[in-house]
């Protein structure tokens, strides 16, 4: 057992400005979309802006700090021990098995976590930034994007996106309470530290190139 | 193109610091370099207008014909797009229906005098242009109402039975106090379409003489105080900017001097093509007209509009046999039985209709559609797909109005006249319509009935100041101001039914999984192996 950093002071700015951002976005954005009226139409559009073009900013450096960091890898989907995380989740958890994954600096997402983080970035994202850039920029499309695509379309995929969000959020909101404490996945992401059964951190650091 | 917008961006700011002064401006207005009161020729006395008019023609020599080229002559507009000769000479609307064969009444508003019979041109004589409607400073001068635009000469009771007498107006004194047309002089008539003020158009009554500056921005004293004619502009009487073909979207821009239309009959002339700060708003300037954001409502200067009129039930007498007045609980006249039933609205919301600038008139013996009431007595022209077309306020007018069940047209009325035929005399539409035939020469069938109809007049005038205009949620929210408008996409309004069905769907689903999970949890907790 060691006491070791397992989210980079970078990685956890990251992740807490995303959900601020994601949480805001998800609000201004479901009442831009109509499904309720909190601050006024243009008051939620001047925000949603703000807060994507902040969210957008945000990512650029995310990226650069994957790529230069080498954390990437850590996304790297795998099938090895993946069912037997989904069997934790729908059965093991109730049967009181302990989780099957031991997470350590180099991997510290389970197979499935993985998987949905991945989705989450290579996806929901993505679809989420070109349609939402589409939308904000419709009046200046150039003439072969205003022939082949209109608003509405892009609206459409900017609004199931929101969906796809928010039921990732959902999901992974509840997720973080699955640790042997209600929160024990949590704490690390604030402080940083987390106690793994791994090697001394000097040791990883030597054979890391490897992976 | 980016200088193209500091170029803008330069002259929205001279315009923001010209707008910052208005008072200059507003209290200087116009200075004259002549002071009519010195002209030997106006010193009068005159014994008619006309000799007023004969005076002004000794130095504007070319005003006359000038004027006599005009719409405001003529009442004949030829449309260039569709073809249609226009003009109030032939147009019927769903007010007072059409002028011809209820001459001296109608032509009280012709900018001329003694034009007695529709069916000809108007009188020829230079003599015969009035000067005095529009540039009578004094407000002494007034085209009475049933002279065939003609002031009175001698006191004359009006309105009719009120004991009220108009006295006749001094000529040499209105002569010598002649200046630029006023909101008030273009008002005499325009305020007062459809036979009283603010009846016909809804943006255009007597509260725009004097307006504060919620009513108007640009023609209050207290803002800009401007003259019709700043916006019509208007070179050798021709006057800019007639509703029968207007200017759906002007992309000209700021209009300057020797490089544009030379017309700033659109907003788009003074404040530029992207007029607001916010980049967001100045995408909407493609799909929206100016008026629709901000004119959010139309006759709020406190003169109710007419948005209903029935001449159906016109005719109807009280048991003395005398003509009723009856009154709605704002207390404006609901029954006349002259005129029929009328329903009248202030602070109105406007319909929208996409517009490219073009109406079509159903003109007398044009066949009617009378399978499908209400008939439009015009179309507006315009679809999402032009891209001449925007968003335009409507005021829409509905009625009841006379036709012909044989031939499916409209029916001129004889309503006004000293005669045993004309309605207000009477009170017998047989008669009236057959008389309106027979003055007029258009046919009739001699079998009529009434059918509603609907008339759109584009709403362009009182604007208030920008914090007036529509918020976003006006349009953009459940409860939209584009309701059933086709052709645009509009956040916070439209969207799929279905995406939100499934979306919503899902979403309750993951919640219901998380909570169900959790719970389920909790119980096979005591289950845990240490």
């Amino acid at each position: 057992m060691s006491h070791v950093m397992i989210y980079k002071r970078f990685e956890r700015f990251w992740h807490w400005s995303q959900a601020l951002l994601i949480f805001g976005l998800l609000i201004t954005g479901f009442e831009i979309h109509g499904s309720y009226s909190l601050l006024g139409f243009g008051q939620a559009v001047k925000l949603h802006t703000l807060g994507a073009w902040a969210l957008i900013i945000l990512w650029i450096f995310a990226i650069f700090w994957h790529i230069t960091t080498g954390e990437w890898r850590q996304y790297i989907p795998t099938r090895e021990g993946l069912f037997a995380v989904i069997h934790y989740y729908l059965i093991g958890t109730f049967t009181g098995a302990s989780h099957p994954y031991r997470k350590t600096t180099k991997a510290k997402h389970n197979p499935l976590q993985r998987l949905a983080y991945l989705f989450f970035k290579l996806v929901i994202s993505p679809v989420i930034w070109a349609s939402g850039l589409a939308y904000l920029f419709y009046h200046d499309w150039p003439e072969v994007l205003s022939q082949a695509l209109d608003l509405q379309t892009v609206a459409l995929v900017h609004t199931g996106a929101a969906f796809a969000m928010l039921v990732f959020v959902i999901g992974h909101v509840y997720m973080t309470t699955m640790g042997p404490t209600l929160t024990s996945l949590i704490r690390p992401m604030i402080t940083g530290y987390e106690d793994l059964d791994e090697e001394a951190p000097e040791a990883s650091r030597k054979k890391g190139t490897g992976a | 193109m980016a200088s193209a917008i500091s170029g803008n961006n330069l002259l929205r700011g001279i315009m923001v610091v010209l707008a910052m002064i208005p008072s200059v401006f507003a209290a200087t207005g116009p200075q004259p370099t002549a002071d009519h009161s010195k002209f030997k020729a106006l010193q009068g006395p005159f014994e008619s207008p006309e000799q007023v008019t004969e005076a002004c023609l000794r130095c504007h020599t070319e005003a006359a014909e000038q004027i006599r080229a005009s719409t405001h002559w003529t009442w004949v507009y030829q449309h260039p797009k569709t073809g249609q000769e226009l003009g109030k000479r032939n147009v019927i609307n769903s007010f007072c229906g059409m002028p011809i064969t209820n001459e001296a009444r109608c032509t009280s508003c012709h900018v001329g005098y003694g034009w007695e019979d529709m069916k000809q041109p108007p009188p020829t004589e230079d003599s015969a242009v009035d000067c005095l409607v529009c540039h009578d400073t004094t407000g002494d001068y007034w085209k009475f109402p049933t002279l065939a635009g003609f002031p009175t000469d001698i006191p004359r009771e009006w309105p009719k039975g009120s004991g009220t007498m108009v006295q006749p107006p001094d000529l040499a004194n209105v002569a010598q106090h002649v200046g630029a047309s006023s909101r008030a002089n273009c008002g005499s008539c325009h305020f007062y379409g459809g036979g009283a003020d603010g009846v016909k158009h809804g943006d255009l009554d007597s509260s725009l003489v004097n307006p504060p500056r919620s009513l108007d921005v640009h023609m209050s004293p207290d803002g800009l105080d401007f003259a019709c004619s700043d916006c019509h502009t208007t070179w050798g009487h021709q006057v800019t900017g007639s509703r029968y073909q207007m200017q759906a979207r002007d992309t000209l821009g700021i209009d300057v001097p020797g490089h544009t239309d030379g017309t700033r009959a659109s907003c788009a002339s003074c404040h530029g093509t992207e007029p607001h700060k916010y980049q967001k708003l100045n995408d909407h300037v493609d799909s929206l007209a100016c008026q629709s954001c901000h004119i959010p409502e139309f006759a709020r200067g406190g003169v109710p509009t007419k948005v209903w009129w029935d001449w159906s039930t016109a005719g109807r007498l009280g048991e003395d046999g005398e003509p009723l007045t009856e009154y709605d609980e704002q207390g404006n006249v609901s029954y006349l039985s002259i005129k029929g039933n009328f329903r009248y609205r202030e602070n109105q919301v406007p319909e929208y209709a996409w517009f490219n600038g073009t109406v079509e008139y159903s003109l007398p013996g044009e066949k009617l559609d009378v399978e499908h009431p209400p008939v439009l007595l015009n179309r507006v022209d315009g679809s999402p797909d032009d891209p001449e077309s925007r968003i335009w306020p409507f005021k829409v007018m509905a009625g009841k109005q006379p036709y012909d069940t044989q031939l499916h047209t409209l029916l001129v009325t004889h309503v006004f006249g000293d005669d045993d035929t004309s309605l207000w005399s009477n009170f017998n539409w047989d008669k009236a319509l057959q008389a309106g035939s027979d003055l007029s020469g258009m046919p009739y069938s001699g079998h009529y009935d009434f059918i509603e109809t609907r008339m759109y007049w584009p709403i362009s005038h009182m604007v208030p100041p920008a914090e007036q205009a529509l918020r976003c949620s006006s349009c953009h929210s459940a409860d939209s101001r584009m309701a059933g408008l086709g052709g645009i996409y509009v956040p916070g309004y439209s969207g799929s039914v279905w995406l939100n069905r499934i979306g919503w769907l899902i979403v309750a689903a993951t919640l219901l999984g998380v909570v169900l999970h959790g719970i389920a949890r909790m119980i096979f907790k005591g289950r845990k192996r240490p």
